[in-house]
């Protein structure tokens, strides 16, 4: 039996009109509605520039749709991120949304190791307990140790999307949104990066997911959606 | 959820010549949340901040500012000595030309302690080691405590300035462009610092500034202001990544990638 849905889209819209280019529109997606449920993961589909990116970034509100719900269970109730106040936002995104891009947003002149913590701290996990999980993450995606009291800043792009990995699944959150968590990524840690979906899904998390590369698809999808289905006109 | 620590509605500016400060603008600031104001210069953003700030009555409009002990009340209906004790207390103000903000003729020590004594601190000992705990925090060293601010670099005038401004524990701060006028490596150690301390102390904040990159860094939402008005507004990424009004597709589209 599938449980309740803790995230819900209702035809949700979505146009980006380009004042700048003499207020060019470029219809993206319309109507498009689904459900996830904890311990689903829905990869979407669909080829480059069909709107995957761009509906993954208006679940997590970084993009404003033009009409529809993106409806979140939070604590007790539900938030609709469309129309929900900034602060309201922003308390989803720290307990109950998660989103895992392929960049790291470095923040200066911080180790890794912390970086990693921050979101276990942030949470209420002790020092010591936030410290350990950070190293066993950061082991586990074979950053090497002399790399951990070292700021990112200078680390190299498949290093850096290793700490930002580490960073996202430190903690658990019961709704995940992964773009490309395994772009640029060797073998071995496509395949760590896999079992961390997997793990993170069976602890519950409703995961939705962008990924190209068809044997990761495979490994960690349990429903697929296709966008283009829902191109809007022109 | 809890009241706003500051309450704006319908805010309006105008000056004798008729020219348009600011017009209309309403909004709510609550506890531990920075609010962005940009746009170009001229657009009314420090029209604003003057008003919101009591340094500048608006033509129409009211706004309110959770005291301890009144909660929400009309900071212009308060009394003169009641409006100073608040600027020396409640709130901060962070000038863009740090000499705006401090004594330039006494110690870095001294201009940090001079704001615990005007909150009432007596105690010589006590005051020193707030405020060298404070000049540690924002990263100056202890053996400038007692040099004069004019001995100091830009950067280091500025977190004086925030020293001196945070020892007293105001539960809301202006900033009228931080960073201006510092160069970049600077600019970036400054926002790093701010960035923790706002978080670290729960602070409210309205951040007035025309680089982008300093609201991404720092403010929980934006308000894009052209004209006096206010033309978009929003969650910070949503606004910058998203942008919807013309203006803010211009500004946005304006900034260099680097």
């Amino acid at each position: 039996m599938i449980p309740e849905p803790v995230l819900r889209i209702e035809h949700l819209a979505k146009t980006f009109t380009l004042h700048t280019q003499g207020g060019v529109r470029l219809p993206v997606f319309t109507e498009i509605s689904f459900t996830v449920s904890p311990g689903e993961c829905v990869v979407l589909t669909g080829p480059s520039g069909s709107g995957k990116s761009t509906l993954l970034r208006s679940l997590y509100a970084n993009y404003l749709p033009d009409a529809g719900r993106v409806s979140v269970r939070h604590r007790d109730s539900w938030v609709d991120m469309v129309s929900a106040e900034p602060r309201q936002v922003l308390a989803v995104r720290r307990e109950t949304m998660g989103y895992v891009s392929q960049f790291l947003r470095v923040i200066p002149r911080v180790p890794t190791l912390d970086i990693v913590a921050e979101p276990l701290l942030a949470q209420g996990v002790a020092q010591d307990a936030a410290t350990v999980r950070a190293k066993e993450l950061l082991a586990r995606l074979a950053l090497p140790e002399r790399l951990w009291s070292v700021p990112p800043a200078t680390f190299s792009g498949g290093e850096q999307q290793r700490v930002n990995i580490a960073r996202s699944f430190a903690r658990s959150y019961p709704v995940l949104l992964l773009d490309e968590p395994t772009a640029s990524l060797d073998a071995t840690n496509r395949e760590t990066v896999v079992s961390l979906i997997a793990e993170a899904r069976e602890a519950g998390a409703a995961i939705v997911a962008i990924c190209h590369d068809a044997p990761v698809r495979n490994a960690i999808a349990t429903r697929l959606f296709d966008v283009t289905e829902f191109r809007a006109a022109a | 959820m809890t009241d706003p620590i500051l309450a704006a509605e319908g805010v309006t500016k105008l000056y004798s010549s008729g020219r348009v400060g600011c017009r209309d603008v309403s909004f709510s600031l609550y506890q531990g949340e920075v609010l962005g104001i940009v746009g170009e210069s001229g657009s009314g953003k420090t029209t604003l901040l003057n008003c919101l700030s009591a340094k500048l009555e608006p033509t129409a409009g009211t706004i309110r500012f959770a005291t301890r002990t009144r909660g929400l009340t009309d900071i212009f209906g308060l009394s003169e000595p009641e409006r100073r004790l608040l600027m020396r207390t409640d709130w901060g103000i962070v000038h863009q030309n740090p000499r705006d903000g401090l004594r330039m003729n006494i110690s870095g020590g001294g201009n940090v302690g001079e704001r615990l004594m005007a909150v009432g601190a007596r105690h010589y000992g006590n005051i020193r080691a707030e405020a060298l705990d404070w000049l540690s925090r924002v990263e100056i060293a202890d053996n400038r405590v007692d040099d004069k601010p004019q001995s100091f670099s830009g950067g280091m005038q500025q977190r004086l300035q925030i020293a001196r401004i945070l020892v007293s524990k105001p539960r809301l701060v202006f900033m009228d462009e931080p960073t201006g006028g510092l160069d970049v490596s600077v600019q970036a150690r400054l926002l790093d610092l701010l960035r923790g301390l706002v978080r670290s102390l729960g602070l409210a904040a309205v951040v007035v500034t025309h680089d982008l990159a300093v609201v991404r860094l720092l403010a929980d939402r934006l308000m894009v202001m052209k004209d006096g008005e206010v033309v978009e507004s929003g969650l910070t990424d949503q606004v910058l990544d998203d942008p919807h009004h013309p203006y803010t597709q211009l500004l946005v589209s304006a900034v260099l990638q680097v």
